[in-house]
């Protein structure tokens, strides 16, 4: 039992990273843009977040500064497929490339490094409970504010004028620009959103959830996220849920290899990813629910005057 | 202010010009991080530009790194032509070397030279089964092909590992992780004494004279370009998309294999952690520098593994990590498609017009 509900403790964190970079990229494609940068700005928060901590000491720091490249990293991605106009797929591989490059080359004198104790965590009262108290009540405070960012969001898009405006220039930007919106700011700003919550996401794995710094430690991550806003057919408490369900997959192969399952370590770590396959093959085999929520425009390119 | 105007026609000149306008752009942000870091730019750039080309066995080792990614971005340009977002070549170039060093592993003292053809059509077969999974997800579910051939790139490097480490491990190698060497008739022959490149180069440059056939003269090949520009032109000519996605996947799954096994059975000479050396990857840039032609891809190539030695020697004698050349790299590849835009678009500096206010 003990052991069930330390499972279910480290599924929320690995749930939690996954939920903030998908739920950026979330409403980055509800304007009309996919980023297939999100882990080359993952790595590079990641670096840029563990630095921060080591010379400052302090978590958040770490968070700031990983929220700061990544929103930067996506700036200047939305520049270049907003104003410029280059093809989305091309320039989103491009910044995870060079993401790549880059967080291995500035993180080259921190792959010793030691980050300061991190403070326990604990509710007091609920974290002392038997089983739900490590499993619920024992976590980073960032566990529980991704929760609300979900809820937060579906009210957003949903029942406020912002998020209809935004969700206008996703499904059909020539509209929106023709009610006067400004369509290129309003997606650089999604975009610069969607870039901040993957380098949360990316801060958070290197400082709280393995806090070390190893080159290239946000293993495909990134892209996970990026399938799961397909997924979620588009909608934030999906992705919060798909989110837990991949943390659990990830868990669940520690936790196998951990309770003596005879296969190589090798082979369960392929789980998470081939989860990833089947799920999109799942979701995929519907085009009606991919239609009933995908962004109208998304990859499309919108230059307003032509 | 400055704005876009969308050009009458495509302009021909920056279509050539606009790699070499990226390269320089490059250039100029590496001399800039060169004196960030307190190092001498000139040696820096010698390293990159000048010491892969100075001698003979430089130009070999120069031709032998670009010869894995020439083969993979050939394979990748069928691809990117017809809109098949196949990005997880890396992944069939590990399959590729370990279908490959599977055959490799069977030679023993008296296995006769027939090994090599079998050896690169193992890692042709390989690549194009890793890809077929792909075609058949989008074939068959719809699954977009961009994850799904990533997400393979993570599972066919853990199938290496668990190699590796397990079942193929090399009983008298001290217990690090790989294979045993393998036997010598299976080395893929050398083209000229005393250099590491190989037969690879030919098959490469073969590859090229091929895909510009298929491109430029056959129906098929016409097909696929117009599945990948036009998909409702293609539906009304009767050309089959799934025909050219399935081509597509095949040809560069098969080409990125036959990169695998060539170094696999080439270079390194047995199975190791560090046979993905990211060659799937830097040849996505070789193929959008190189325009997707197989001309230009050739030229790309040999400067993308440039790049490589560039980074190594880097290493060695300026004392930067090697990962520079990821940055260089990343870097191309933004500069070109900045500099793309002035293909289609030109730039004119024009008087904002005054806002014509609209009912909102």
């Amino acid at each position: 039992m003990e052991s069930y509900a330390l499972l279910f403790g480290s599924t929320l964190s690995a749930g939690t990273v996954l939920a903030l970079a998908a739920l950026g990229l979330l409403i980055n494609e509800k304007a009309g843009i996919i980023n297939l940068g999100a882990e080359g700005m993952m790595l590079c928060a990641a670096i840029a977040g563990f630095a921060a901590v080591v010379h400052t000491g302090n978590t958040w720091a770490g968070f700031g500064a990983g929220m700061a490249v990544g929103a930067l990293l996506a700036g200047l991605f939305g520049l270049l497929v907003i104003w410029l106009n280059t093809n989305q797929q091309a320039t989103g591989l491009a910044l995870t490339l060079f993401g790549a490059g880059f967080s291995a080359f500035a993180g080259l004198g921190y792959v010793q490094a030691k980050l300061p104790e991190l403070p326990k965590y604990a509710i007091p009262g609920l974290a002392d409970i038997p089983l739900l108290g490590p499993a619920l009540f024992r976590h980073h405070p960032l566990v529980y504010i991704v929760v609300l960012l979900a809820i937060a969001m579906v009210w957003f898009l949903y029942r406020s004028r912002a998020g209809l405006v935004l969700r206008a220039v996703g499904e059909s930007p020539e509209s929106a620009h023709a009610l006067g919106y400004n369509v290129r700011g309003i997606r650089l700003a999604a975009v610069m959103f969607g870039g901040a919550m993957c380098g949360l996401a990316g801060a958070f794995i290197s400082t709280v959830y393995t806090p070390l710094w190893v080159e290239g430690m946000v293993a495909g991550r990134g892209w996970i996220a990026l399938a799961l806003t397909t997924f979620a057919t588009w909608r934030p408490a999906r992705i919060l849920l798909g989110a837990y369900l991949f943390g659990g997959v990830t868990m669940l192969q520690f936790h196998l290899q951990a309770s003596g399952v005879q296969l190589a370590s090798q082979l369960l770590s392929m789980l998470p990813y081939v989860a990833t396959i089947v799920v999109l093959v799942l979701i995929s085999r519907n085009p009606a629910w991919i239609r009933a929520n995908m962004p109208a425009s998304l990859g499309k390119p919108f230059h307003p005057g032509s | 202010m400055l704005r876009l105007e969308p050009r009458p026609q495509v302009s021909k000149l920056w279509t050539y010009a606009s790699p070499v306008l990226a390269l320089a752009i490059t250039v100029l942000i590496g001399v800039a991080l060169f004196v960030l870091l307190g190092k001498d730019p000139v040696r820096g750039l010698q390293a990159f530009f000048w010491e892969p080309i100075k001698s003979g066995y430089a130009l070999g080792e120069l031709v032998m790194k670009a010869t894995p990614l020439l083969l993979v971005a050939l394979g990748l340009a069928v691809c990117f032509r017809s809109n098949v977002w196949n990005i997880g070549a890396e992944g069939q170039f590990v399959i590729g070397a370990v279908c490959a060093g599977g055959i490799a592993l069977l030679a023993d003292k008296d296995t006769g030279p027939w090994i090599v053809p079998a050896i690169l059509a193992a890692g042709v077969i390989g690549g194009m089964l890793w890809a077929a999974i792909v075609a058949f997800l989008r074939d068959r579910f719809n699954a977009n092909e961009t994850l799904v051939s990533l997400m393979l790139v993570y599972v066919a490097i853990l199938v290496l590992g668990y190699l590796v480490y397990g079942p193929w491990k090399d009983p008298m190698g001290y217990n690090f992780p790989q294979s045993k060497t393998f036997e010598r008739v299976t080395q893929i022959p050398k083209l000229i004494d005393g250099m590491r490149m190989n037969i690879g180069v030919i098959l490469a440059l073969l590859g090229a004279g091929a895909l510009w056939i298929f491109l430029a003269r056959t129906r098929a090949g016409f097909a696929q370009q117009v599945s990948g520009l036009a998909p409702a032109a293609a539906l009304y000519a009767g050309f089959s998309s799934r025909r050219a996605l399935w081509t597509a996947l095949l040809v560069s799954g098969g080409a990125a294999g036959l990169a695998g096994a060539l170094e696999v059975a080439g270079p390194m000479g047995q199975l190791t952690p560090y046979v993905p050396a990211g060659y799937g990857f830097a040849a996505i840039i070789v193929a959008f520098v190189g325009r997707l032609h197989p001309v230009g891809m050739i030229f790309s190539a040999i400067l993308m593994s440039m790049f490589y030695i560039g980074g190594e020697l880097a290493q060695s004698r300026l004392g930067l990590p090697k990962s520079l050349t990821g940055v260089f790299q990343g870097l191309l590849l933004f500069a070109l498609l900045a500099c793309d835009t002035l293909v289609a678009y030109r730039l004119r500096w024009r008087r904002a017009a005054p806002a014509i206010k609209g009912g909102a």
